[in-house]
């Protein structure tokens, strides 16, 4: 877990994404701009990727 | 007590999963399974002591992946919820069907075929309308209902042409007349924790596809069946997947990595923190991470 608020530029259209407080590795961000979903990679320092594809097996 | 989580995608669910976890305590060793090499030979090989694990929860989005990662994990000796057996059965709707049949629980006529035209009078033999379904996938994806021939010609050469191989799979199922909705009985250990009724104007009643949920009272035959099923994949932490129909209740299937973030406020079930009871139950030895496979139609529900 991070201990403060941070923001990152998004992969996409580099508006700045908000990483929560509480945010952990792996999570999943809309970018609030461009509606890209991103996958918070790593946490320090916060990295943004453009998430992968939903695939065929993926479910519960 | 050291508590492995193999993750892909946080969602809600693992959030707060995490967060229970963390407020009792334990060593939290997060097993990001895209980025994980698994080294075979464990520590010896310059690997993760798995070893050193207590036990391990899977939450992956991706079936094959939570497969081979629990194959790994159980052979190197760590407890896995759920288990690696449990798994691949509820992964494969047929193996899934297998189990139930074989424990005597009630499932909606099915049928498998390998080619279009089996599978055509497959159908037929069903009577319209049926429903094609892949073996493996999920969130009500890639589900045809067909209405008439036109319409199960039309799908199953698509799947046989498009499809990857698993689509030549086919596998049908009769069209339940369910009344508008679906059950979804959470179960944990041996405990049928709550039950959610998830209602949608489409034929597909998933949540995942807007479908809406609500709480569901749990009567002893909804709760009989949902523990016979659970036991029947080889139990742990399972969603069971039913029909209400006039003839009685139906297990469609079975989740073993199961989303629950619209069913806590309905139900008023910390979902969570049972979850979390099972698991560190487990890692102390106190619960078996997977159950015995029952004896052939001896877990049947009682009539
Ligand atoms: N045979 C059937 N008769 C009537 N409705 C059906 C039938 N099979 C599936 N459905 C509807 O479609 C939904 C999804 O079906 P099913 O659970 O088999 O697919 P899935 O993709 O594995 O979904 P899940 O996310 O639950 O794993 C069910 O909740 C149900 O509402
Ligand atoms: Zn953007």
């Amino acid at each position: 877990m991070t201990t403060t608020e941070t923001t990152v530029a998004c992969t996409e259209c580099e508006a700045p994404v908000r990483i929560e407080a509480d945010a952990l590795a792996g999570e999943i961000l809309a970018c609030g701009s461009c509606g890209a979903e991103l996958e918070l990679v790593q946490l320090t320092p916060a990295r943004l990727q453009l998430a992968p594809e939903v695939e065929e097996d993926w479910g519960e | 007590m050291k508590v492995g989580i193999l993750q892909s995608r946080i969602r809600i669910e693992e959030k707060l999963i995490v967060r229970e976890l963390e407020s009792r305590g334990v060593e939290l060793v997060p097993i990001p399974v895209e980025r994980e090499v698994f080294r075979l030979g464990g520590a010896a090989d310059g690997g993760r002591d798995w070893a050193a694990l207590d036990v391990v929860l899977e939450r992956c989005v991706s079936h094959s992946r939570a497969l081979s990662a629990l194959r790994m994990l159980e052979t190197l000796g760590v407890p896995c919820v759920n288990a690696w057996k449990v798994g691949e059965v509820c992964g494969d709707k047929l193996a899934t069907n297998l189990a139930l049949v074989a424990a005597g629980v009630p499932v909606p006529a099915a049928r498998v075929a390998f080619t279009p035209e089996s599978a055509l009078a497959a159908i037929e033999e069903l009577g319209y309308p049926a429903v094609i379904k892949p073996a493996v996938g999920s969130w009500g994806r890639l589900l045809a209902r067909v209405n008439d021939r036109d319409a199960a010609e039309a799908v199953l050469e698509h799947k046989a042409t498009l499809g990857t191989y698993h689509h030549s799979i086919f596998y049908v199922q009769e069209h339940v007349e369910k009344g508008g909705r679906d059950l979804r009985v959470f179960v944990v250990g041996d405990e049928a924790i709550c039950a959610i009724e998830r209602r949608s104007d489409h034929w597909i009643t998933n949540t995942a596809r807007g479908a809406v949920a609500s709480k569901r009272e749990l009567d002893d035959e909804l709760v009989a069946i949902s523990l016979a099923a659970a036991r029947a994949v080889g139990g742990g932490i399972v969603a069971i997947d039913l029909f209400e129909t006039p003839a009685g209740y139906l297990v469609n299937e079975v989740n073993y990595t199961m989303e629950f973030r619209n069913s806590i406020e309905p139900t008023g079930v910390d979902i969570p923190a049972k979850i979390v009871d099972f698991v560190l139950a487990v890692g102390e030895g106190r619960e078996l991470s997977a159950l015995p496979a029952p004896p052939r139609a001896a877990a049947g529900v009682p009539s």
